[in-house]
This record gives structure tokens, sequence and C-alpha cells, in this order.
């Protein structure tokens, strides 16, 4: 049924670094890469060669700029996929009841074999983490690597999502935030982690960790002073084109 | 929101299927044998017909029954529901005016409420999704069921209550619009809350995830044509609503006026979908950039 868990046993989910996030996309290639060929329904590309390619993406990193009032501006990378909401508003407007909240690790998923493809779960979703597949008419979405985390048949480092295990940064970090002492709770609360649009009501179980404060801008540079011109009137041909411009 | 043709004439038709059906079944007009069976037959054309036409935009129509599974927290299901148990019940009621002369009038009733119910369901589909909030109002259910029952008295030819629920469906689309165009500031979602990052400074989208464009894209961020709002917002006014009262006025209330200004009406009505879809902004086009103000 689509109504929501009172409470899950567990809040698996990700803690994004945006101080880290060197905007490499490796997160985007290795989702695409697991997800195409494991869960459900391939992510589909349309016109992949051509002039205007488009696909199903389950992440995405976008970039921003921030200009803070004095200081230089910073450019932020922005990975975005499935926050996995306690309150998730694409699981309750399913008609047909495809998508759910797993009551054991909070983990939203769809049953790609009774989604009719209807696109509500997608209007309703405030992040724009929920993509139709063009080519298979189903809903699609961060799974958190479900077939990854809990396979016994892979090595155990390897049980952790796709784009975890592909972080060259290690912005990406993957663990239970309904446990205070897990890592990734600790990082959340050392980092002050926050909520991307609380205001929609969602409570996302994902984390965003802001960049940390830069450090102040240099007044001078301790080796400026050496740099300076020494003389301050040219001398040889500059100082003759200086002298005979003046006199114009 | 990407305006989907079979969106658009599903709202349109079934609203004024809707409409009919609950005038012929509270009795007014009372018509029997022949005259009855066109009337209830176009109102279940119209609003079987709007139905059907919203399959069309599903990835798997064929699994369509299972959108009748999930009526304890979805909309959508319960317009399913909804649809069903108004078309049943509004049908068995046919049966006597058409068939046996007689009329039964609790069942009518009864039936009434489930067709004024079924535009309801349709209503808070929209009016639920939050990340959409110029939907996401008090003004939208109240604009279905005027529209709803304004078009149902014009095809019913019930020229004084047609004239009275033009008049309200008129001042809620005021209301709708004016709250509307404040209803995303009011909000409170911005680039800043969407990226956790106002607090740092002014927030620019500097390059998109991909050259290319995608399903949220085309499917939520729509933007051609909101430039011509303000002008397909008078079209759409003058055409459900002042064009029928005038015909209405003009003609003393004649049943040709009132079926004319039925399908001004719903030519009107039709305009004003395409705008409900067009002019509604998703939260999601704030990663993007693409707020237009």
């Amino acid at each position: 049924m689509t109504d929501l868990p009172a409470a899950t046993q567990r809040k698996m989910g990700l803690v994004i670094d945006l101080d880290t996030c060197v905007g490499c996309h490796a997160c985007v290639v290795a989702c695409k890469g697991w997800n195409t060929e494991g869960y459900g329904a391939p992510l589909s590309d349309q016109n992949p060669y051509g002039a205007n390619a488009s696909g199903t993406f389950l992440n995405r990193v976008h970039s921003y700029e921030v200009t803070p009032e004095t200081g230089s501006a910073q450019l932020v990378h922005f990975p975005k996929s499935c926050l996995h909401c306690e309150d998730a508003p694409c699981v309750t407007v399913c008609p047909t009841g495809a998508s759910y909240k797993r009551t054991e690790d909070g983990i939203v998923l769809v049953d790609e074999s009774s989604c009719i493809g209807c696109g509500l779960c997608a209007w309703a979703c405030p992040y724009g983490a929920r993509e139709m597949d063009k080519a298979a008419g189903v809903m699609k979405k961060c799974t958190l690597c479900v077939d990854r985390i809990y396979n016994e048949h892979i090595p155990q480092e390897d049980r952790v999502p796709a784009c975890v295990r592909t972080c060259p940064a290690g912005a990406r970090h993957f663990g239970d935030l309904g446990d205070p002492d897990s890592d990734v709770s600790q990082l959340v609360a050392e980092r002050g982690g926050m909520d991307l649009m609380p205001e929609m009501g969602t409570k996302p179980v994902n984390k965003y960790l802001p960049p940390r404060p830069r450090d102040e801008e240099p007044v001078m540079d301790v080796l400026g002073p050496l740099l300076e011109p020494v003389a301050d009137t040219p001398d040889g041909l500059l100082g003759w084109l200086d002298r005979q411009l003046s006199k114009l | 929101m990407h305006p989907a043709p079979s969106v658009i004439v599903f709202t349109t038709l079934s609203g004024l299927g809707f409409g009919l059906l609950t005038f012929l079944a509270l009795g007014l007009p009372a018509l029997d044998g022949w005259a009855a069976f066109w009337g209830y037959g176009a109102g279940f054309a119209l609003a079987i017909g709007g139905l059907v036409s919203s399959t069309f935009h599903l990835g798997h129509p064929e699994r369509a029954l299972l959108a009748f599974t999930q009526w304890r927290t979805s909309w959508l299901s319960r317009e399913a529901w909804a649809a069903v148990a108004a078309l049943t019940v509004t049908g068995l009621h046919a049966i006597g005016p058409v068939f046996l002369g007689a009329r039964f009038a609790l069942l009518g009733g009864l039936g009434a409420a489930l067709c004024v119910i079924t535009v309801f369901t349709t209503s808070m589909i929209y009016a639920s999704i939050r990340a959409v909030p110029r939907w996401h109002q008090p003004a939208t259910p109240p604009l279905y069921l005027a529209l709803s029952l304004a078009g149902g008295a014009l095809l019913a030819g019930q020229a004084g209550a047609a004239a009275v629920l033009l008049a309200a469906a008129g001042a809620v689309q005021l209301w709708a619009w004016r709250a509307g165009d404040a209803a995303f500031a009011r909000a409170g979602t911005t680039i800043g809350s969407a990226t956790g990052l106002g607090g740092r400074g002014a927030v620019r989208a500097f390059e998109p995830p991909h050259t290319g464009d995608n399903y949220l894209l085309r499917e939520m961020v729509f933007v051609v044509g909101r430039r011509h709002a303000r002008k397909l917002r008078a079209i759409a006014f003058a055409a459900m609503i002042a064009g029928p009262l005038v015909l209405l006025a003009l003609s003393g209330g004649a049943l040709w006026a009132s079926w004319l200004g039925a399908a001004v009406h719903a030519g009107g009505v039709a305009v004003q979908r395409w705008l409900f879809f067009a002019e509604a902004e998703h939260v999601v086009g704030l990663y993007y950039g693409r707020r237009v103000a």
C-alpha cells in the first residue's frame, strides 16, 4: 500500500559533501552503468549520438555559483538524486501501489511491474528525483543500489551504492541516518548537514554538507614587498618614451 | 507543467459530462424517452470520452485497473472509484426516465452527488501537489467544480442556474489567477532553499547537469507560451464566462443560446486548462535556474 510507514527501522541514505565534490560526474556514470543492467528496466537513451541526446538518469550533477556579499564567488558542484524522504509525497500519490517506502530500511522504490506510467509521482517530487523512462514507460528512480548493499555475492567493500563506491573525492557517504551513532549521523552533526527545500515538508533522509568557510583572503602576500617595482620612474627606452609623452 | 493534450481533453470533456449528468440526475430538466436517451447519452459520451482520453498519456494503459487499489492515499485512485460509482449510479438512474417513464429521485440525488464528488477528486489530484504552488491553493477545487456545473447547466438548458454558476465560476477564476500568481513566492521555495546555499550569498545556476534536455525539463519546466499568458487569460475568460452570459442575456435564456453558449464555454475551458498547466511552475525548475518571474 502507498501508506507511508509510521516509522522505519533504519533510515538508509546518502550524505553528500558539497565542500569536497569536484563535479567530475563519476557518480553519474557509475549510477547509470550499474542501474542500467541491474534492478528493473534499463535506463534508456534517446538519440544518444545525435544532435538532441536525451536519456534517463537517477543522479545528476548540477553546478551553482554562490556570490557572497563580500569576497569572491564560489563554484559549488551539486549532485542530486532521490533523498528517500520520510514523508515522501511521491509514494502517497501513486494510484497503483507501485511506489512504496520500505519499513525495514526506509528506501523508496518502484515496483515496475505495477507502474502504469502516469507520471503523478514525478509531479509530486519537488526535487526532480524521478524520471519516466521513455523506452520502458515506467518510472525510474534511485534505489540506493538495493541490489548492491545487501548483495552477499560481491566483496564487502562493494556493498555500498555505486555512486559512493566510485567517488574519487570521497564526497559521498552511505549509512543509517536513523542511528545517531552511525558515521554518517556523526558527520552530519559535525558539519551541520542540511535538508533541501525543508519548507516542502518532505523530511528528506539524505543530507548535504555545506561548503566549509573559506580562509580569509590575504591582505598582502608575504613575498609581496619583493615583487614591488624597484624604480618608480622608468629609464632606458621606456624612460625616454615617458619623458617625451609627458612633454606633449 | 507540460500541457499534455490528452489531459486537457480529459479534464474539459469529463468536467462538462459530469456537470451535465449532475443536472439530468436531479431532473433538471426532467427528460423522458428519446430526449432522456440523447441527454444521458451526451453526458456519458463526454464523461467517458474524457476518461478514455486520460489513459492515452499512460506509459502502460493495460495496467490501468491497478489504479483502483490505492484509494486510501491517492486522489487519482479515488477519482477512479468516484468516476465508476458516478457512472454506475447515474446509469441505473437513467433506466427510469429512458425506458420506464419513471423517476427515482433518491437514486438521482445520489448520482448527482457522486458526479460532483468525481469532479472534486479530479481537482484534488492537482491541488494536492505541493511542488506546484499554483495548483496547491484553496481556489483549485472550487474552480473545477464551478466550471463543471456551469458547463453542465448550459448543456442542460438551465439558463437561470447557468447564469448564476457562470458568474460564480468567473469570480472563482479571478480569485484562482490572483492567488496563483502569488503562490510560488508564498511557498517560499527559492534556488537558495533548493540548494541549501541561500544563506551564503546569491545562488545562480552555473551549469546544468547535461547539455541535452531530459524528462524533467520536458514535463515540469514548460516555459513556451507563458509570454502570451495575459492574452490567453482574456480569451479564456471571454469564451468560458462572458460569451455564454451575453448569449443567455440577449436571447432571454433560449435553449439554442444555452447550447451555443456551451460550445463557446467548452472552447474557453480548453484554453483555461491549457493555461492551468502551462502557467503552473514546478519547484524543480529552480534547480535548472528556470524560474520565470
